[in-house]
């Protein structure tokens, strides 16, 4: 025992080399600008649109207006149904990769990776020409006179949903995997032995043993996708915002820095609040990558 | 071996390949109800497979697997009245020791009432009253062990098969699970399938031990059969400690069998063979003895290279003039000068002769033992 608890504690030296350069990062690329954001919630803006430190609940007031509560129903309803469409498409998807012997699993794997490499932007402008008026679906079907004319895809909720679902799929999937990964054959095996079929394998062991999965992957595409406007924006054209355009707007065409802040505080705490009721269900943090 | 036994498993001509790996060859072995048989061999030799098999994880390539006379090669695991204890235990780590307990009567969709009355009875045969609403991670691995048992034992199949169940126990809490194993099996009167590479485990607790060795059955039988009368070279060296002399008959007459050995030669009982017969002689280190002055009929020596004292018995390590060692235990008593040259004998039928006609031979033998 040359190296012993006491000796190995009481050297800090090296612990404070570790951990001194992620803190000032954090507290600099995040704390800070946290701050920031929460001060100026609280802050005035004056006649020329000129941020004001002047104290006023104003900004909170008014997220309470009835267009902006409107936007977060929607971006509600977007999120949910996001993150079912995800479970739903997931389930199975990662089930597949996570349990196949074939040789292609890795490539099955990296084919959930791949896109990742390309601006998500540019892929949702992808999908934008793929479903436009003109575009190679509609060209495709009026050729084969499936259908008289063009088809309007795009600029409503369904649209903005295949959006978010296409951007954040994978977000539900490597945690699913990870799940499924992880569970025991010889518990399925058991489960055979004992007399259940397929069916109730599934119900009594797998579904219960991979709900974490389920748990994590719906955090992880639920919270982004209340946030992410450009979605929206490009396939719902305006006709299915979520929470993220209208912190956008107030950056942006609104000019209005304050309650843009006073926005992005609520999306935080709201954030914090899924991720704290998933932490309740014993959720667990090492999977959202916490 | 023809007494009124009724055979359960009927395994016939099984063959099981992954790709090219042919894990099971040719494998015959028939399973009498009621008792324990364990598949004994070390890692890799296709006893889990054969297991596995009979449970339904695994389909043999060939050949057929029936349980009381009826082939079940198209039944699915949960359609067979087998069931298994996993060597990972396999508990249900969601699942309360009850849930996991009633899980196979909950499948059968036998009523609620039944159901506790049998978990309640079971956990307490195997001494785990009053663990019903504790989880599986808040036991230990004995602990574990009993509920894997008692969740297989309480669906009351017809055979219980066991995928090396006390592997990861320790020595003394193994030697105390097999003897309350043995007592269970006694009790309830069921067909035990034992999978393990312990040969201690094996002689301790079987009725009959199959040992195989890369796929190939060796022998099957009691345990004083597989000690006393191995089948192979492999069975006498893998079951206990022996020393094995190869070597041919020299001359066969009047039931006495001259056989000649690398380092020597000696004259043994024996009527199985003829003259130029390739053999190996098997001799215990317990029966294997020594004189300092030549034996009548053995020409057989060496040097005393070590003497230990291993408690109340001696233990001698003998070299031969061909390098080869030769080891002799036997009650302590006077120690030998190291490096004194002594005579080695055996009393007539303590050695065991073994064809080396290889494959051919030792799988002619296999049949005759398993007729």
């Amino acid at each position: 025992m040359a190296f012993s608890k006491h000796n190995f504690r009481s050297n800090t030296l090296p612990a404070m080399t570790m951990a001194g350069p992620v803190t000032l990062w954090l507290a600099f690329f995040v704390a800070v600008p946290l701050i920031y954001v929460f001060i100026m919630s609280f802050c005035s803006i004056d006649e020329a649109y000129n941020v004001v430190f002047k104290f006023t609940t104003a900004n909170y007031q008014r997220l309470f207006d009835p267009n902006y509560v409107q936007i977060y129903g929607t971006s509600l309803i977007v999120a949910f149904l996001t993150t079912a469409v995800c479970i739903i498409i997931g389930y199975p998807f990662s089930f597949l990769i996570a349990r196949t012997t074939s040789k292609y699993k890795a490539l099955l794997y990296m084919l959930i990776i791949i896109p990742f490499w390309t601006n998500s932007l540019i892929r949702i402008y992808g999908w934008r020409t793929f479903l436009g008026t003109n575009g190679w679906l509609n060209t495709i079907l009026t050729t084969l006179h499936i259908t008289s004319g063009p088809v309007q895809f795009l600029f409503n909720r369904g649209a903005t949903v295949l959006g978010m679902v296409y951007c954040l799929f994978p977000f539900m999937v490597l945690p699913l995997y990870t799940a499924i990964e992880k569970l025991d054959k010889s518990l399925l095996e058991a489960s055979s032995d004992l007399g259940a079929k397929g069916p109730s394998t599934f119900m009594r062991v797998i579904l219960p043993l991979t709900m974490s999965g389920i748990f994590s992957g719906s955090i992880m595409v639920f919270i982004p996708s209340l946030g992410y406007f450009f979605v929206a924006d490009i396939l719902g054209g305006g006709n299915s915002d979520v929470i993220g355009n209208l912190i956008e707007r107030q950056f942006q065409s609104g000019n209005n820095w304050p309650l843009g802040a006073a926005l992005s505080i609520i999306l935080i705490l709201i954030t914090l609040l899924l991720v704290k009721l998933y932490q309740k269900a014993g959720g667990d943090m090492e999977s959202l990558g916490v | 071996m023809a007494d009124e036994k009724k055979v359960i498993v009927e395994i016939k001509n099984v063959n099981k390949l992954y790709g090219d790996n042919h894990v099971v060859k040719d494998f015959n072995l028939d399973v009498y109800e009621g008792e324990f048989l364990t598949l004994l061999g070390s890692s890799g030799c296709g006893k889990t497979t054969t297991l596995r098999m009979i449970a339904g994880f695994e389909e043999p390539t060939s050949g057929s697997i029936s349980v009381e006379g009826e082939d079940i090669h198209n039944k699915e695991p949960y359609e067979r009245d087998v069931n298994t204890v996993f060597q990972s235990y396999a508990l249900f780590p969601h699942m309360t020791i009850y849930d996991n307990v009633a899980y196979g009567l909950k499948m059968k969709k036998v009523k609620k009432p039944e159901i506790k009355e049998r978990v309640t009875e079971m956990l307490d045969l195997v001494q785990l009253g009053g663990f019903e609403r504790r989880y599986p991670s808040q036991l230990s691995g004995g602990q574990k062990q009993r509920v894997a048992i008692a969740r297989a034992l309480i669906n009351k199949p017809k055979v219980l098969l066991l995928d090396e169940p006390l592997g990861a126990l320790d020595l003394k809490l193994r030697k105390q699970m097999q003897l309350e194993l043995k007592r269970l099996q006694k009790k309830l009167n069921i067909t035990f399938i034992y999978v393990t590479h312990d040969q201690e485990e094996a002689l301790t607790m079987s009725d009959r031990i199959c040992i195989m060795n890369e796929g190939v059955l060796q022998q099957v039988g009691t345990p004083f059969d597989i000690y006393e009368t191995p089948a192979t070279k492999f069975v006498a060296t893998f079951i206990g400690e022996t020393n094995i002399f190869d070597g041919h008959v020299l001359l066969a007459e009047n039931g006495r069998l001259h056989i000649a050995v690398e380092p020597g030669d000696f004259v043994v009982n024996g009527t199985d063979f003829i003259s130029g017969d390739m053999l190996s002689v098997s001799v215990r280190p317990e029966r294997m003895l020594y004189s300092e002055t030549p034996v009548e009929g053995f020409n057989l020596s060496g040097t005393v290279k070590d003497q230990i004292y291993v408690g109340s018995v001696l233990k001698t390590v003998v070299v031969l003039s061909n390098g080869n060692e030769v080891k002799i235990e036997r009650l302590a008593g006077q120690e030998l000068p190291k490096g004194g040259r002594v005579y080695l004998y055996w009393n007539d039928g303590d050695a065991k002769l073994i064809h080396t006609f290889d494959n051919v031979f030792a799988s002619a033998v296999e049949n005759i033992v398993m007729e």
